[in-house]
Formats: C-alpha cells, structure tokens, sequence
C-alpha cells in the first residue's frame, strides 16, 4: 500500500504551447444532465479535466433540515429520479436506525422486489445510454426503454406514481401489493431473461464496442478504493464489496445471488458488471416472488403523525443501483433532523473521473463518463 | 469489531500525544464516535488505515456539522442561608457552550469487511478558527466531500491539494449550511454579468448587414 494517493493538481486557466482548454457541457447531449468538464487537451489527448458541479444544486440538506423527517419521503425521490424505491428505502431504513423501529416481514419483501425492480431499470436504461454516447444512437435505449416501462407501469399501478414514488414508510410500506400485482410483476420477470439474450446477441460481443470501451479509463483496485468507488464500478475493478452481502441489510442473507467481478476495471468490464448483475436481480426477485407471506405492510405501532426520533445519530448505507446510497441522520429529539446528510454514489465515484480520462482522447471521455452512471439530481442535490 | 474504547487505547499507545475521546450514542443505532484532536489527526488517521486488525481503508462519507453557540441550563443544588436558617436550594444555573464546526468521517473496511467506526474532527471556533486537518492525503474519498464541507459551511481544510468550492458558484460569499445563514433578499441576484455582456453584444453587432431585410437584432437606446 502505497501511503499517498495525491489527486492531480488544481485548474489553471492559463494555457501552455500548443494545449486548447475547452468547456464540455452543461449543455452537452452526453453529460446526462446539466454537468460540465474543463477540459485541457493537448491534439486530441486529454492532459486535464476539471468537473465543475452545482447547476442542479438546490441545497437538499438544508431543506431536509427545514422539514419533519416524514417530510423529506418524497423530497428523496428527486435525488437519483431514475431510482426513487431505493432511495426511499434508505431513508427508511436510516430513519428506522435512527428511532429503532422494526419493519413486518411482507414490507421487507415488498421493499426487496421493487429495489430489485429499480436495479433492473436503471441498469437497462443505463446500458441503453452508454451506447447512446458511443454513437449507437436511439435504437438500443429504445429497446432498453421498452422493458424500463413495463416496470415503471407495475411502480404507477402500485404507488401511483412512475418515477417519483414516494413509496416506503418509515416501519413499512404506504400500501400493500394485490396478487394481480404479484402475479403481473412475475410475469414481467420470467420475461426479463429474453431482453438480456437479445442484449448478449447484439451488444455485448459487437466489435465496435469492444474497440470503443475495453482498455479505456482502467481503474486499479487500490485507487477504487481509497477513492470511494461504489457499486458496479467498483466491482468491475475486482474489489468484491457487495452491501447486499457484506451488510445483509433487510431480507438480503435469504437469497442466494453471485457478485459480478470484473478484472481490468475499464469502461468494457464496468458495462458488463451492469450486464451480469442483471441476471443475478433476476433470479433474486424470482425467490423474492416465489417467498412473499401474506400479513401487514406497515408496523402498527409507528406514529406518523408528530414523530420525534430519540435524541442520537444514525449512519445507514444501502446497495442502490448506481453504488451506495447512505443517508446519516442527526436527531436533537425534535420533529426535525437536526442535520441531515445524504451519501450520494455517483457524486463520489466521479472522484476518479479526471484519473480515468488522463492519457485517452476527447471521444473516450464521453465513453468513461457514461459508463460511471450519473444522474445529476443526486450529484448535484 | 474492537469497542470504541479499545480502539481509543490502542491510537493512544500507537499515536504518542493523541488525544482521543469517546462520543456516546445515545439513541438506539448505538453508532458511537470517537473526536480526535486536530494535531494529531492525519497520523490517527493513518494508522486506523493502516493497522492489521482494523484496516479501515474505505471511508465512506464525510459529513459537516454546525454546533452553534448555545446555552444549557443546570439545576444545580445550593446550600444558602435564607431568613437567618440554612437551606438547599434547588438554582438554575446557565453555562455557554461556544460554538464550533465539525468533520464527521465514517470509515469502513472493504479487506476485513466490518464498520463502521466514526470519527470526528473538531474546529476551535465558527471564525478564524474553522480549520480541520485535510484526511484527503489518508482516503482520496473525502477529496469531493471536504470540498463539499468547505464550500457549505466555511471549515478550511489544511493540507487539501484543491480546496475550492464546488456546489455555490466561486464569488459566492456565505456559507449556507450554516444554521444562523440568513438567505439574501435579492432572490434574482445571478452571478453572470447581463449588462457587460449586452454592452459588448451591442458592439459586435454594429456593423452587421441588413441586405438580407431582417431587422436589428440589437436593441438601441433611442
């Protein structure tokens, strides 16, 4: 272990001989929202590059503390729009720390289907995306959107909403599943598999796309981990690092699943990890479905209304879609947190962005950033 | 995992001069924390990443907290001689807590697989003062975070290799994670320079041919 992983140095806005400074974004089709890089170049190469962040910042945080702790459910949707179930559920599950509450079995099981339902939208659409940036426009996020609206219809018919769910509660869920649910929800499932061969045959082994992502932005394990690096990206450098299985929060430990690892930590291995990860939710919401009990959703002795956590601090992390999703919460035993923090996973894995893109060209930088997984709602909150 | 006062032990014989506390939980998560002196912190920090049976080489999320300056009243008994007979007295008695500015770091293991531990870093006061031990050096995951701290709460973070903000715009002044932040009145205030730009537009504009018939696009003054 080597004792100091030093960051490159500041931004200057000075040009040397030769380099031409340009600003990518925030209006860029490929920053996947309002995102902008100076970046440095030298011909084609990328010698610097600088994110600058906050176009979307709304100062989340101090609003939650503004806010009853019920208050900021719904305001946790607009984080990572693309997967509000799962940050309800850490909320929740933080809010549940925090006060000590417990959570009846069917809730857990709910909260585990529609966590594992959220993972395979966001990870469809994202494969969807990331050939969107290589040039492969429009036609494989629209195969990818086909099967991310099926499974955004089962959220409307559920919660009510599509994306912005507002779901869980703290002790459960708002509402419970009916069986057409349950059983339209399986069917959506047993169906998956087919999206992912077709992906395999047109996708996975093209030769475009092994040229365009294999060797680009490589990552070594150590400096994925001194930096943070959460979920599929981390994986894809070889860290075997799962909460779902080091943490065994919720009903997690009842399912058997295998954790993707990839080897050479590129753009190549951090698609695939989405790739392979995808089987591996299948198969847990098929035991998730097969397993459900019938009983309540919501723990009858949590009051909704005028709740007020003991005094104390709750730190509590999740496996969410894009890495991991933390919220740490203060309570001085008011209605209120008195501070409440949000652990954003896409805002700390581009940590290593300029690391990524040092050395490679222009065009590549699109590739390295769509392969991160950003949504900007969180990045910037 | 070690409790935290073992772990306190073991920094203070392996750290000489550490001075370590522990910071009771009192809620139900049971999360207790340990605050580390500012002169110590980068050499505490290395080694709770570096020792064999802790190896915390994750640090998962830095978080900033304001601790304005508050006042705790303490009933406190006293013995006072009331119309000429001694008696206990129940007073209260009011204390001033100063104020101060925290980092919180929540460190894990991804070799042994355990966590968290927590450890916070204390500001002498919310002024001058405000200057915490950069741990970027130890983690390079609170390269974005203290950044983050820096930019919302005003905490200087010595040793940082790019301390700028990163979520308000650079002229930015306050520090709007801070309780007593008071928001401007000027809610349309934006930091781009409309009028220089206009000005400017005018000019480039001047000369531009109106052969094709289209109108000025440039707004004149008379």
């Amino acid at each position: 272990m080597h004792d100091v992983l030093t960051p490159p140095a500041g931004m200057t806005s000075t040009l040397e001989d030769g380099l031409l400074e340009i600003s990518m974004g925030p209006q860029h089709p490929s920053t996947h929202g309002v995102f902008r890089m100076n970046v440095v170049l030298d011909g084609e190469t990328v010698v610097k590059l600088k994110p600058v962040f906050g176009y979307l910042h709304r100062n989340h945080e101090k609003i939650g503390e503004g806010t009853s702790y019920l208050g900021s459910m719904p305001y946790t949707d607009r984080l990572d729009y693309f997967c509000s179930m799962t940050n309800n559920w850490a909320y929740a599950l933080a809010v549940e720390k925090l006060a000590g509450i417990e959570v009846p079995e069917r809730a857990e099981y709910l909260r585990v289907i529609l966590a594992e339902l959220t993972r395979l939208q966001n990870h469809a659409s994202l494969i969807g995306f990331f050939l969107s940036d290589m040039g492969a426009w429009g036609t494989p996020l629209m195969y990818a959107f086909r099967e991310r609206e099926k499974i955004l219809d089962l959220f409307e018919s559920l919660s009510g909403a599509r994306m912005m769910c507002n779901f869980m509660r703290f002790g459960g869920c708002r509402c419970d599943a009916s069986p057409e649910w349950l059983a339209r929800t399986k069917q959506i499932v047993e169906r998956f598999p087919a999206f992912l061969d077709e992906l395999d045959a047109l996708v996975v082994s093209n030769e475009i796309l092994l040229a365009r992502t294999q060797d680009i932005g490589k990552i070594s394990a150590e400096l994925a981990v001194s930096a943070g690096l959460t979920g599929p990206i981390l994986r894809a450098s070889g860290v075997s690092y799962d909460l779902r299985k080091v943490d065994g929060y919720g009903i997690y430990p009842r399912f058997t699943f295998r954790v993707p690892l990839g080897d050479h930590g590129d753009c190549y291995d951090r698609m695939m990890m989405r790739v392979l990860e995808l089987r591996e939710t299948v198969s847990i919401l098929q035991q998730a479905l097969a397993q459900i009990p019938v009983g309540p959703v919501m723990n009858p002795k949590v009051k909704v209304r005028s709740f007020r956590p003991p005094a104390g601090e709750a730190y509590v992390r999740i496996e969410a879609p894009k890495g991991e999703l933390g919220f740490y919460l203060i309570s001085d035993g008011s209605a209120n947190p008195y501070r409440y923090r949000v652990r954003p996973p896409s805002f700390i894995n581009l940590t290593l962005l300029e690391d990524m893109c040092l050395g490679h060209t222009v065009a590549d930088v699109m590739v390295i950033l769509g392969s991160i997984d950003i949504v900007l709602g969180e990045v910037d909150r | 995992m070690e409790t935290s006062e073992g772990i306190k032990a073991r920094i203070e014989s392996a750290v000489p001069g550490a001075k370590v506390s522990v910071v009771e939980n009192p809620g139900p998560a049971k999360q207790h924390s340990l605050a580390i002196d500012n002169a110590h912190a980068v050499a505490v920090a290395k080694f709770l990443r570096n020792d064999s049976a802790l190896r915390l080489d994750f640090c998962s999320n830095v978080t900033g907290v304001d601790w304005p300056e508050r006042v705790v009243n303490t009933k406190v008994k006293v013995k006072k001689t009331v119309e000429g007979a001694e008696q206990e007295v129940e007073e209260t008695r009011e204390e001033t807590v100063p104020g101060f500015l925290e980092a919180v770091y929540h460190l894990y293991s991804m070799a042994l697989k355990h966590g968290p531990i927590v450890i916070r870093t204390r500001t002498a006061d919310r002024g001058d003062g405000a200057v915490l031990p950069s741990l970027t050096p130890v983690w390079r995951s609170a390269e974005f975070q203290e950044r983050e701290i820096f930019d919302l709460y005003g905490v200087r973070f010595d040793g940082h290799p790019d301390l700028r903000r990163i979520l308000m715009w650079d002229e930015f002044e306050d520090f709007p994670m801070r309780k007593d932040y008071a928001p401007p009145d000027d809610y349309e205030y934006e930091p781009t320079a409309h009028g220089e730009v206009l000005e400017k537009a005018k000019i480039h504009f001047s000369n531009r041919p109106q052969a094709d018939g289209c109108e000025s696009i440039t707004q004149t003054a008379d």
